[in-house]
């Protein structure tokens, strides 16, 4: 068993974790950490996308121990600090972009992390970014209108064309 | 401007707080003190017999607590079979045992051997590993008319044959079906395969099952669409729990799509390991698992064919069609190939002739049985795949020659044993060509062509059948259950109301969509109204959520409680009022004497309900808590008609969906945003059907294609955005909300579309190509080009 130390969503946390101890396991078993989902076991799916760093990874490609003092945000720490829903998760309920809410919290955190590299993507752009993600419920079109509307742009005017 | 709130309201979903902050509750968040895992050793064959199972050294190992065989199940009961089919002849179905562990024998690969116990999942999943299982493989039947064949390995020893049943549909109907055909002017034949799918909700199957000494009581945390069916068959069927020691909760799921629909092994076995060890115990699978052991979907193969007149009035239509059953009968699949898809044959049309013939397979493969659609998606392809080729072979224009022979007159009895109550099927055409621009196609195909692309246009109508019911009927043709729906309305003594369902909503939002029914008709605010749902310690004996049937039959439950709770209301009102209940009226959440500017509130009446000092004690009783059971009349008749424009490149065969238009019925809507919703989702597994998805078997039996890695589930890039219209409403005339049922259109609808528009697009680069069997890869759709 390995200590392991990181900052996530902002407070100072450490864990007890095997050499083979994804990351994801660690939130969600050892830091309780629920929201961080897990889909699939060949990492394609992307429910379980947390920010490492400042960078969307899929925490289950990655161990645990690899996280030895990063800053890691999950979707628990995505709200605003008064706990009201951040833009992009306004913009995520607004468009009706989940139904069963289990790709959502993935879903969340690739859409922040690519609002954060390009402020106002095109629907080729979102559809590309999204590749990582797998969604069953939504057929991808809310989806695609509520990172579009999060980016400032007219998503019921796209959509439409 | 659309209504804020109230019935037709797009409402935002007040359950997206919690998924969207993380704050979700599904079943693997859900964790018990004392807790252990299981891990379940699966076979790698998918026909053997076992000789023995070596547990020894893999017990010896860190914090493995116990090891289960199938002889542990001995004693146990099976997994039951929720539906009897009688076949052509009267006879019942062949219905095989279906052990929780296997017994003497695996039938597929993933069926469970052996189960180990153990602190940790980790520890659990190395002893597995360490299990020495002795298999004599044996030849596989994976191929369903290999598997009828004379000497056919067969699947069960016990039973006579590889064939469930073979069932024909109306068997009155086979001879003058037969007479048509043959006195036909124009026949056309089509074969074809509705292939085998992953259902693929995002969240992988889960079970804890806890047990409390204390009071002799289990209860089991499970990924369920329907509680109360599962409590219902496990405890009566498999381990003999009555069902007032067992509880069966299913929490947040993250969807379902039918595959959650059906009582499996994993929670039997949880449930029965936590009595035998008295510690919760888990099992989480894993999405390798979920691929080999959640029931598939599909897997038709069939030959139709459609008979017309001089006229081109379509005259007969006969089927055959081979339906895969898998290694075992799961809960409700002999139902799926039967009932849910020989009723709806004749679709939106008026074929006076009718005949559907369908045999059952068992073969070496994982077990198959609904998934979104069910049975419907199977028949709405074949006939307007069929319907398509015959437009193409007269020469005349597709849509057209549906036009004509479009069912026009309510309520319509069709040939296949069902009567339709309403539709307005030229209206959805009138509506979709205006939505999919239909005068445009032309140039914008000229424009595909300019750029070395082949552009087509595919259209499609379907009709479905929603709510199945009524019980008495059902059980007539062979439902071991009823399907009736449930709700409880209890208004709290400040006001607020608690309604407990027997639906469960795993994506469809019944938390916010149900509430705008109960405050519309009591003229509250929908924040006073919450829905329990998922927890049958809590709810009402339901049926839960699939089949499009939540709102047709649960909400009408609830309609009627909600009623009732009005009528009682009243008496008390008129009491505070001293007036008579008659002269009561209701609206905008007080109650007024007609005519007069008396009034109290619907505080006022509920606290009066619950602190009944000033009440009519000698006429009705306290409080004010009503439940209604709601069984209804007649299946519910959605109807749409859909177009899709498909670019194909001729050089790779690569198929790109550019424009998707969906027109759909569904009679009244509640919540037109979810609605919109529910149809966008539909059409991105229609169009995973349609375009990606498979499971391929190879000829061992072997997935071959068994993660997402090989299986290739949509994603944003492979769709585009859709334009959906369900402004054509005719109501449903026999549920109170006149609701029709909008879960499965989207995945019946556009198959067919998307296979019509890339054979058009062949056609027109001259590709005389009748049929391609999905999916349209670039490589089936560039052989197909070769000739």
């Amino acid at each position: 068993m390995t200590q392991v130390t990181m900052t996530v969503n902002g407070e100072a946390v450490s864990a007890e974790v095997e050499g083979r101890t994804l990351l994801v396991e660690a939130l969600r078993d050892q830091l309780g950490l629920t929201g961080t989902h897990v889909g699939c076991d060949t990492s394609q799916c992307g429910a379980c996308v947390v920010h490492v760093n400042g960078k969307d990874v899929k925490a289950c490609a990655m161990f645990a121990w690899e996280a030895e003092g990063a800053e890691i945000t999950t979707i628990e720490g995505m709200a605003n600090p008064d706990g009201s829903l951040s833009v992009i998760q306004q913009a995520f309920q607004d468009h009706h972009g989940l139904q069963c809410g289990f790709c959502t919290p993935g879903m969340v955190m690739t859409a922040a992390a690519l609002l954060k590299e390009t402020p106002k993507p095109s629907e080729a752009e979102i559809r590309d970014y999204l590749e990582g993600n797998i969604c069953r419920c939504t057929g991808y079109h809310n989806i695609v209108k509520a990172i579009m509307a999060a980016s400032g742009q007219d998503a019921e005017a796209i959509a439409a064309e | 401007m659309p209504k804020d709130h109230g019935i037709g309201a797009p409402m935002k979903r007040r359950e997206d707080v919690r998924f969207l902050t993380g704050a979700g509750n599904y079943t693997d968040d859900i964790n018990l003190s004392r807790q252990l895992y299981v891990h379940f050793l699966r076979s790698d064959v998918a026909h053997g017999r076992i000789n023995g199972i070596d547990t020894e050294e893999a017990s010896k190992m860190p914090g493995v607590v116990r090891i289960f065989t199938g002889k542990d199940f001995e004693g146990v009961g099976g997994l039951p079979c929720g539906w009897q089919v009688t076949d052509r002849h009267g006879e019942p179905m062949q219905e095989p045992a279906h052990p929780v562990l296997a017994q003497g024998k695996v039938r597929h690969v993933g069926d469970p051997i052996a189960a180990v116990v153990a602190e940790t999942r980790e520890q659990a999943r190395d002893a597995a590993e360490a299990i020495a299982v002795d298999i004599e493989e044996l030849p596989a039947v994976v191929d369903m008319k290999a598997a009828l064949q004379d000497g056919a390995p067969r699947v069960h020893d016990d039973l006579t044959s590889n064939l469930c049943y073979d069932w024909g549909f109306v068997e009155d109907n086979k001879a003058a079906v037969d007479e048509a055909i043959r006195n036909a002017h124009h026949v056309t034949t089509l074969e074809l395969v509705n292939q085998r799918l992953a259902p693929n909700a995002m969240e992988p199957r889960v079970a804890v099952g806890d047990y409390q000494r204390a009071n002799d009581e289990s209860t089991l945390y499970t990924t369920s669409q329907n509680p109360h069916v599962i409590r219902l068959l496990m405890g009566a069927f498999v381990l003999g729990i009555p069902e007032h020691k067992l509880r069966v909760v299913a929490p947040d799921v993250g969807g379902g799509f039918g595959s959650k629909i059906f009582h499996y092994a994993e929670e039997a076995f949880v449930t029965f390991a936590a009595r035998q060890l008295n510690r919760p115990v888990k099992w989480t699978a894993s999405r390798s698992e979920a691929f080999l052991s959640d029931a598939q979907g599909r897997d038709h193969v069939t030959k139709i064919e459609l008979a017309l007149d001089a006229d081109n009035n379509f005259t007969a239509i006969r089927t055959e069609t081979y339906a895969n059953m898998g290694a075992y009968l799961s809960t409700f699949a002999p139902s799926v190939p039967t009932w849910l898809h020989g009723t709806l044959m004749a679709g939106n049309y008026k074929t006076p002739n009718i005949y559907v013939n369908v045999k059952a397979v068992f073969t070496n493969t994982v077990p198959v049985d609904a998934y979104r659609g069910a049975g419907r998606p199977e028949a709405t392809f074949q006939l307007e795949r069929v319907i398509d080729k015959a437009a193409r072979e007269l020469g005349v224009d597709p849509m057209a020659l549906r036009r004509q022979n479009f069912v026009t007159e309510f309520p319509y009895a069709t040939p296949v044993a069902v009567e339709y109550d309403t539709g307005d099927y030229p209206a959805l055409v009138d509506k979709l060509e205006e939505i999919a621009d239909f005068g445009g196609f032309e140039a914008r195909r000229k424009e595909s062509e300019a750029r070395g692309k082949l552009r087509g246009l595919g259209v499609n109508c379907y009709i479905e059948a929603c709510g199945i019911a009524p019980s008495n009927l059902v059980g007539q043709l062979g439902a071991r259950a009823g399907l009736y729906d449930a709700a409880t309305v209890r208004v709290n003594a400040t006001g607020s109301i608690s309604v407990m369902v027997g639906a469960h909503s795993h994506g469809q939002g019944h938390e916010t969509a149900f509430p705008q029914v109960v405050a519309d008709m009591l003229g509250i605010d929908e924040s006073m109204v919450d829905i329990v749902h998922g927890d049958t310690s809590k709810i009402p004996f339901g049926m839960g959520t699939y089949g499009s049937r939540s709102l047709a039959v649960c909400g009408s439950a609830m309609v009627r409680a909600t009623e009732k709770i009005i009528a009682k209301a009243k008496k008390i009102a008129a009491h505070l009022m001293e007036a008579s209940d008659a002269d009561i009226e209701l609206k905008d959440g007080k109650f007024t004497v007609a005519g007069t500017d008396k009034s109290v509130a619907w505080g006022d009446v509920t606290l009066a309900a619950y602190v009944p000092h000033n009440y009519p004690l000698t006429e009705i009783e306290p409080g004010l808590e009503e439940t209604s059971f709601y069984d209804p009349s007649n299946f519910t008749y959605p109807a749409g008609a859909y177009a899709c424009e498909v670019e194909v490149d001729p050089d790779t065969g690569k198929v790109t969906i550019e424009r998707f238009s969906a027109a759909d019925d569904f009679g009244n809507v509640i919540n037109p945003m979810i609605v919109d919703g529910q149809v966008h989702g539909g059409i991105g597994q229609g169009i995973g059907q349609a375009l990606l998805e498979s499971c391929a078997y190879d000829e061992n039996g072997q997935l071959v294609s068994a993660s997402y890695m090989d299986y290739a589930m949509p994603r944003a890039d492979d769709v585009p955005f859709y334009s959906v219209d369900h402004s054509v409403q005719t109501p449903c005339t026999h549920n109170p909300l006149g609701v029709k049922g909008c879960g499965e259109a989207g995945a019946i609808g556009s198959p067919p579309t998307i296979v019509n528009a890339v054979i058009d697009a062949l056609h027109s680069g001259g590709h005389k190509v009748d049929h391609i069997d999905m999916p349209l890869t670039p490589s089936r759709v560039w052989t197909a080009m070769q000739g």
